[in-house]
């Protein structure tokens, strides 16, 4: 049979075609083609390309794959520069090449086409956004539900400042990239606000040096818009370190030696979460979390005498200030929330229809 | 002034990284890639006064004597070995820091991740008390998916485990999405009213 093999030709593969790759920075060119007839047979392809313009110049090898492989991508073309590439067949070392294919460029693209989708979200959502704002700022009362664990921050604060004791704030092991962590900082700033009011102390260890610096900004900003600058102190806002074990420890000990009255974990949190909200419990501490990721959720319920869960987090912000602008802004979160819902409805009663529209919910 | 300043540049560079997004063409990537390397730079501003407050902090600590300030003599001494040995001898895989971080730090780290079985198990005994009807539905369904993806779930009933996949698989993540779906919308409206001004608690709130 190798015998055999030796004196037979492959069939190279077929309909080779060279694209611009879409929605990219350029430099780059798709290649596909119908596999070889022989593809079961072969070791694979080898992909060769020349500048178009070079006509008596030779193919130079630029890749390969393993058989049953039908594309390819050349990401070291040259923007503006016409190549014609072949794709041959490689069976013993030997080469059995296609017919070139049509002379491509490579260019970059100024608009992503592929995240069109998300621009009219992100469109629609403003406007909305905008609408309720006005709305809120022409004075007109929107009705907001009660949120449990943000009705019982008054209520910790005045806990902790009766007992003489401080309040812990851990605003998540994110840095300041994360939503949550943002969200987080908006919540410290409103209860910093109460904080000076009361006259209690703060902690609020950080993970991460930015969120250290931008903590400790929100906070003294909440003392001085409420007119006590001098009740601020450095040592309330503390760094400790970027470990994430070393962090749940130190807040541990935090509370074992300190006895915060109330404990907010509020931010992003991982596998760390139980070991510091089971501490604070099992220490007696008065405790809100407020997370948006949904596999801490049960263990800060278990935990925690008040949970804000996934949105709620972004809704505090609004609901403690009780400021018309932010409250405006929480309709246009639940009028987002209700489109989706519908397009989702829409789209599953669609497939039941074998129409698959599902294509336009894909961001790339 | 004080204000308005960080409001001018979170509000230009908010939608400069926006527009960002749909702009795949090179010199919109190098911008991008400048803006990570100043956030690079801010860091590395930050960690110092981050560094410096944990440096008052302790030092505070032990000048007053407060609850079990020498802990405050093993961090500060940790942090500054660590910061000459690195410095001194470099952080290659073979390096005196590389081996003090993978046998001292990695198994502490790892020490701290284990306990976490036990504050499960405390937290459980309490969460599976059936005082409430949420709390009799969360003890019901966690012994459900519990016997069902042990070995012993297929002896109760064969199609037990396929039962406990099914509140994996249905109600819980069900569940999951409706609240991935508040949160991401929740995100958004908050990258929106901090970019647009709206939000300003980040700024000690409204001036």
């Amino acid at each position: 049979m190798t015998f055999l093999l030796i004196f037979l030709s492959f069939l190279p593969p077929t309909d080779v075609i060279a694209r611009d790759k879409p929605n990219d920075a350029g430099s780059t060119i798709s290649l596909s083609w119908n596999l070889s007839a022989d593809d079961a047979l072969i070791d694979g392809y080898v992909i060769m390309k020349r500048e178009a313009s070079d006509q008596a110049g030779e193919y130079s090898k630029i890749g390969s794959t393993i058989r049953g492989v039908m594309a390819f991508e050349d990401e070291n073309a040259q923007d503006g520069i016409p190549y014609e590439y072949v794709v041959a067949v490689i069976k013993n070392g030997e080469l059995f090449e296609s017919a070139p294919s049509e002379p491509t460029v490579s260019s970059p693209q100024v608009f992503h086409t592929g995240r069109t989708n998300v621009l009219i979200a992100i469109a629609v959502f403003t406007l909305m956004l905008a609408y309720f704002v006005a709305k809120a700022r022409s004075g007109k009362g929107l009705f907001i539900r009660k949120i449990a664990g943000l009705a019982a921050v008054e209520e910790a604060v005045g806990r902790a400042t009766e007992m003489g004791k401080p309040i812990l704030y851990v605003p998540g092991l994110g840095d300041i990239d994360w939503t949550a962590t943002i969200a987080s900082m908006n919540i410290l700033g409103e209860v910093a606000k109460k904080i000076a009011l009361y006259d209690t102390a703060l902690i609020v260890p950080n993970r991460w040096s930015v969120t250290y610096t931008v903590s400790k900004e929100v906070v003294k900003e909440a003392f001085i818009s409420e007119g006590r600058p001098e009740k601020f102190k450095e040592d309330y806002v503390r760094y400790l370190t970027e470990a994430q074990f070393g962090f749940a420890a130190a807040i541990n000990g935090i509370i074992m030696r300190e006895k915060p009255a109330t404990n907010f974990f509020v931010g992003r949190f991982w596998a760390e979460s139980l070991i510091m909200a089971e501490t604070g419990s099992q220490a007696g501490s008065f405790q809100i979390a407020g997370t948006d990721s949904v596999l801490q959720l049960p263990f800060f319920v278990t935990a925690c005498d008040y949970t804000l869960m996934g949105e709620e987090l972004y809704a505090a912000s609004a609901y403690l200030s009780r400021e018309p602008l932010l409250l405006g802004s929480l309709k246009a979160q639940d009028y987002g929330k209700l489109i989706v819902l519908l397009m989702l409805i829409f789209l599953t009663a669609f497939s039941f229809l074998n129409i698959n529209l599902l294509g336009i919910l894909r961001v790339q | 002034m004080k204000r308005k300043i960080p409001l001018g540049i979170c509000l230009i560079m908010g939608i400069m990284m926006i527009i960002q997004f749909f702009i795949p063409h090179p010199v919109s990537l190098g911008f991008a890639s400048t803006i990570y390397k100043w956030v690079i730079v801010l860091m590395a501003f930050a960690l110092v006064l981050a560094i410096g407050n944990l440096i008052r902090h302790h030092t505070l600590k032990i000048r007053k004597r407060k609850e079990d300030w020498p802990y405050s003599i093993v961090t500060l001494f940790g942090m500054t070995a660590m910061a000459v040995i690195g410095l001194i001898w470099g952080v290659d895989p073979d390096s005196l820091y590389q081996r003090i971080f993978l046998n001292i730090l990695a198994p502490l780290g790892g020490t701290m991740f284990a306990l976490l079985a036990y504050y499960m198990a405390s937290a459980a005994y309490r969460a599976f008390r059936a005082r409430s009807l949420e709390a009799t539905l969360l003890l019901i369904s966690a012994f459900i998916v519990m016997i069902g993806f042990m070995p012993f779930g297929q002896y109760v009933h064969t199609r037990f485990p396929a039962f406990a996949e099914w509140v994996m698989q249905v109600p819980n993540m069900a569940s999951q999405r409706g609240i991935l779906l508040g949160v991401a919308f929740g995100s958004i409206a908050t990258a929106l009213k901090i970019i647009l001004g709206i939000e300003r608690s980040w700024l000690g709130g409204k001036e």
